[in-house]
């Protein structure tokens, strides 16, 4: 586990967002779909997803539904509204415009500077 | 989310908060499920699997605060969640929340008490339609309210600040139906009086200005409410009777409402009579001389826009033109306005001072209060160090354990400030309809208002802030697994012994304890003194006949001989000694003073005066009958009259300021601003004259009725000495003794002890409230003390077990357990001694004698002290002692 890194504070509902862009999920299954796309390259606690699932919902990001799981149990399942598919990508964008930013700060060796 | 969908949203959370909790569980419930699926597949079995999916899941609690924290609609319900615990945790601690309640009770009605007093007196308007623009005139340069009433007239029709001007003046009057006349208080009111304050009558009709034609040409009487009731029986066929006041017809034209009680707090009139009559009833009109004062007071609503400063010019410009048009009777004189309520600056100074005081003290008692209830509370934090341990390692956090604790401070001092407020309501009311003084009415509107209820409220919050903030450091500090790791001995070890903040409080509140007590013992030992003192007269075995031969319509002329007629039928009463009058007795309240000259004075102007003296009109026999020791010279006899030579009786004092000495002034002359030249007859002891006890030695004279005359006078008689009740059963032969010289003639008797109580009245007032707020302080030293007794002995039990264990001695025992206590009972009883000395001068302006420097209040501060360490560490040293060092270790 020790190579798995934290994730940065406010980037889980974005992950989650993401997660969840491709088909509805529930929980458990919205955690598996982070490690699945991030190559387990991700630590995030189990529990910890859920206050920010709560979160989205508030703010009308996602929306959710009872159903059945493959596992043929009882299980709320997430999907993204509309307003959720912009604010992803709105987010993505900005996220990738300060990735390239801070990656090219990094990058620069010191006879360039 | 804007805002009232936000609202509504929290709301229905509130509803669906169940629901949302039921959801939630079965939410996480199903995410163990669906990951103990997965475990179980990679080959654990169910329950394995299981244990595992709730370890990797974390913190549940935890995770769950948050989301209902990011469902942000539960502000209100863990609002309601920690009530709902703080409660259970209350109710489980009932003789704790009981004495915390009961503190703050008392500490809050006692600020809720005195804050309703100051406000009814000073802060809120007189009780009429809008109250806050009514204002009185007072003069500028002597701070005299008294006008002539010329000058009022003046006043009223030129000044153009106020929509009107009214007056009015106090009187007493022999009111007679029919039946026996009695003595009532009224108000000898301006035509425009009820216009002016806009106040509608409750039956028939008011005078008003249309009604003064001349002197005594409105010969109507307005009854207030509660005399119409009293004296009526609210019988509503009373408009249009004829009733007789002093004599003179006058006819009951209406009802005053029931909220309305004059202009002045504190004095509630009975009637109210057109001012232009006020010649039949003071017997002289003064309704032309611009000269005498009396109009009592002056008072009007400011026009809409003008501001004080304008009105202020306005009036003093009306100042000058008097003076320069009326230069004998008017001096220059300049304006202010003054609140009416408390006759402007002429009580109030002294009222205001002693309320401040007042406030003063409670605000201690509540901070002491909150000192004491802030250490329990710590203390208590510090009992529940384990909980909160548990609770901090289970995923809590600190702002919520907090929270809970501030919201169990919070619902406490609510709880105590209710009670407080109640209880205080309770005392306003009665006081509202206290009626301390038989012969004179009283209205004191206390009754609390809406600045009293949010006085109480923002001190009920502030107290619990100020006590719930007491364990916020202990709280922040914890660390959960030390004191899971060592239990809660271990933080106890860690404290070590060195001076806590809950050390410092315990002082702190002590000290303010003792201020308090030291400060009741002060005035009630200055009380007990007073009452001792030497007052010039001798109030036992002595009954005061007030009469006023006016009030039964006798002539100047008539008047000395009836006088004569009532000091020798007196005389003819058994048991009855000895027998003189006086205009008003010593310690009554209204003196006379007069400026007196040295003889050889030309210039007989105020500022020349070589003293002012408290002038006494007295018949031969007065001071037999009062007591009163004559040191040199001789008294009056009834040869002293019109044509004899002038010549009056002087104290010691006056002897001592005018002549020099005492002993040479017997037969020397002084003269009155009138230019009378007077013989000093004799020499009488100095006393006290003015209804203060505390006043310094003033110089008085004493005139002859039969050259000075007046009808308003008292008897004195004296009896032989016995007990109070055998002076008091002459009053059915004095009152027989009257309606045999004048059926028609109002008598108030009542013993001079009785009547000393107007005297006695501020002291005696300051003596009890000081009392009550000593007691108060006593009670929260003793709460205070028991509490850290019994919290350390219960925190050092063990250690006293292995002491005794040891072989340690009762002493020793003793010396561990509350060894500290006592030390800080010292320090503190100590500290709070010396400041209740400092405090104690203020005291003694109020009450007469009252002197910190006093070895008996000295060392009963100090044995009051002690005995209150006693009794407060009486239970925990008992508690300690009967440590039994082998059940003790054996629990452990």
């Amino acid at each position: 586990m020790n190579d798995q890194a934290q994730i940065l504070p406010g980037t889980l509902d974005l992950l989650i967002l993401r997660a969840v862009s491709l088909g509805p999920l529930h929980g458990y299954g919205i955690l598996l779909r982070i490690g699945q796309i991030s190559g387990n390259a991700l630590f995030i606690e189990q529990g910890a997803l859920y206050p920010g699932l709560f979160r989205l919902v508030r703010q009308g990001l996602l929306k959710a539904n009872w159903g059945t799981s493959d596992n043929n149990r009882r299980a709320k399942f997430y999907e993204l509204t509309d307003s959720g598919r912009n604010r992803l990508r709105e987010e993505t964008d900005s996220w990738n415009r300060l990735a390239t930013a801070i990656a090219s700060a990094l990058s620069q060796q010191p006879e360039e500077v | 989310m804007n805002l009232l969908a936000s609202l509504r949203f929290r709301i229905a959370m509130l509803f669906r908060r169940s629901r949302i909790q039921d959801e939630l569980e079965e939410e996480l419930r199903s995410h163990i499920a669906h990951r103990a699926d997965d475990l179980e597949r990679s080959g654990l079995d169910r329950a394995e699997a299981e244990r595992r999916a709730r370890i990797e899941f974390g913190g549940r609690e935890k995770y769950k605060e948050e989301i209902h924290q990011a469902l942000g609609g539960n502000l209100l319900a863990t609002l309601l969640q920690d009530i709902r615990y703080s409660l259970r945790v209350l109710r489980k601690s009932p003789g704790f929340t009981f004495a915390a309640v009961l503190t703050l009770a008392l500490a809050i009605g006692a600020n809720a008490l005195v804050f309703a007093v100051l406000n009814a007196l000073f802060l809120r308007p007189v009780n009429v339609p809008h109250g806050e623009s009514l204002y009185a005139l007072q003069r500028g340069n002597d701070t005299y309210i008294i006008q002539s009433y010329p000058d009022y007239i003046d006043l009223r029709d030129r000044n153009r600040s106020f929509d009107s001007l009214a007056a009015y003046n106090i009187t007493q009057v022999g009111f007679d139906t029919g039946k026996n006349p009695v003595s009532v208080w009224g108000y000898e009111a301006s035509g425009n009086y009820f216009d002016t304050l806009g106040i509608h009558p409750y039956l028939g009709r008011f005078f008003h200005g249309s009604d003064e034609r001349g002197a005594n040409s409105a010969p109507y009487v307005v009854l207030t409410y509660g005399y119409w009731h009293s004296h009526f029986q609210g019988d509503r066929g009373v408009v249009g009777r004829q009733v007789r006041l002093n004599r003179h017809p006058f006819t009951i034209i209406g009802v005053a409402p029931p909220e309305f009680h004059g202009t002045l707090l504190i004095f509630s009139p009975e009637f109210f009579v057109p001012m232009v009559n006020a010649g039949q009833l003071d017997g002289t009109s003064d309704l032309n001389a611009r000269g005498t004062r009396w109009v009592f007071e002056v008072l009007g609503h400011l026009k809409a826009g003008v501001t004080q400063a304008q009105a202020t010019a306005d009036l003093s410009s009306i100042g000058a033109y008097l003076h320069n048009t009326y230069p004998k009777d008017d001096d220059q004189s300049t304006f202010a306005l003054v609140r009416p309520g408390l006759h402007g600056n002429f009580f109030a100074p002294a009222m205001r001072a002693f309320l401040a005081g007042l406030m003063l003290l409670a605000g201690l008692i509540l901070l002491a209060a909150c000192a004491n209830l802030g250490s329990l509370f710590a203390a208590r934090a510090a009992d529940r160090s384990q909980e909160v341990a548990l609770r901090l390692a289970l995923g809590s956090n600190r702002t919520r354990i907090l929270r809970q604790l501030f919201t169990e401070a919070l619902l406490i001092s609510l709880f105590g400030g209710a009670a407080g407020l109640w209880g205080g309501v309770v005392v306003l009311h009665w006081l509202s309809g206290w009626q301390p003084f038989p012969e004179f009415p009283m209205n004191i509107p206390v009754n609390p208002d809406a600045n009293v209820y949010w006085v109480a409220l923002l001190l009920a919050l502030a107290s619990g802030l100020l006590f719930g903030a007491v364990p916020v450091r202990q709280v922040l500090l914890t660390n959960p697994y030390e004191v899971v790791k060592a239990g809660s001995a271990g933080l106890i070890a860690g404290r070590g012994r060195r001076i806590t903040a809950r050390d410092l409080l315990l002082v702190v509140q002590i000290a303010i304890c003792a201020v308090l007590v030291t400060s009741s013992m002060v005035a009630v030992r200055g009380l007990t003194r007073s009452l001792h003192a030497n007052l010039g007269f001798d109030p036992r075995n002595a009954m005061l006949v007030d009469t006023d031969l006016k009030m039964a319509g006798y002539p100047d002329d008539r008047v000395a001989a009836m006088q004569r007629r009532m000091i020798d039928a007196m005389k003819a009463i058994p048991g009855v000694t000895s027998v003189g009058l006086v205009d008003t007795p010593p310690l009554h309240m209204g003196w006379d003073v007069s400026d007196v000259f040295t003889e050889n004075a030309a210039d007989l102007r105020p500022p020349n005066a070589a003293a002012h003296a408290i002038l006494y009109k007295i018949s031969p026999g007065y001071l037999q009958a009062a007591a009163t020791a004559l040191l040199a010279g001789r008294t009056f006899t009834w040869d002293d009259d019109k044509n004899a030579p002038r010549i009056a009786l002087v104290n010691r004092e006056f002897a001592r300021k005018i002549f020099g000495s005492a002993t040479s002034a017997v037969g020397r002359h002084f003269k009155m601003s009138d230019g009378t030249r007077l013989e000093v007859a004799g020499i009488v002891e100095d006393g006290k004259y003015t209804a203060n006890l505390a006043e310094d030695p003033q110089p008085a004279m004493f005139l002859p009725i039969l050259q000075s005359p007046a009808s308003d006078t008292v008897l004195v008689l004296r009896s032989s000495p016995g007990s109070n009740d055998a002076a008091q059963q002459l009053a059915p032969a004095i009152r027989n003794k009257l309606r045999e010289l004048d059926a028609g003639l109002p008598a108030f008797i009542q013993t001079w002890n009785e009547e000393m109580n107007g005297a006695l009245f501020a002291s005696r007032m300051a003596t009890v409230s000081l009392g009550v707020l000593g007691l108060m302080g006593a009670m929260l030293s003793i709460t205070g003390i028991f509490g850290m007794a019994a919290y350390s002995v219960s925190k050092r039990l063990r250690e006293l077990g292995i002491r005794i264990a040891l072989g340690a001695q009762r002493k020793e025992v003793l010396q561990a357990a509350l060894g500290r206590a006592v030390k800080l009972l010292a320090c503190g009883s100590a500290l709070g001694l010396v400041l209740g000395i400092l405090a104690s001068r203020v005291l003694s302006y109020i009450v007469f004698q009252a002197t910190p420097r006093d070895p008996l209040v000295l060392a009963g501060v100090v044995l009051a002290m002690a005995l209150l360490g006693l009794v407060a560490t009486w239970i925990p040293a008992q508690r300690a002692l009967s440590v039994n060092p082998l059940i003790l270790l054996r629990e452990e």
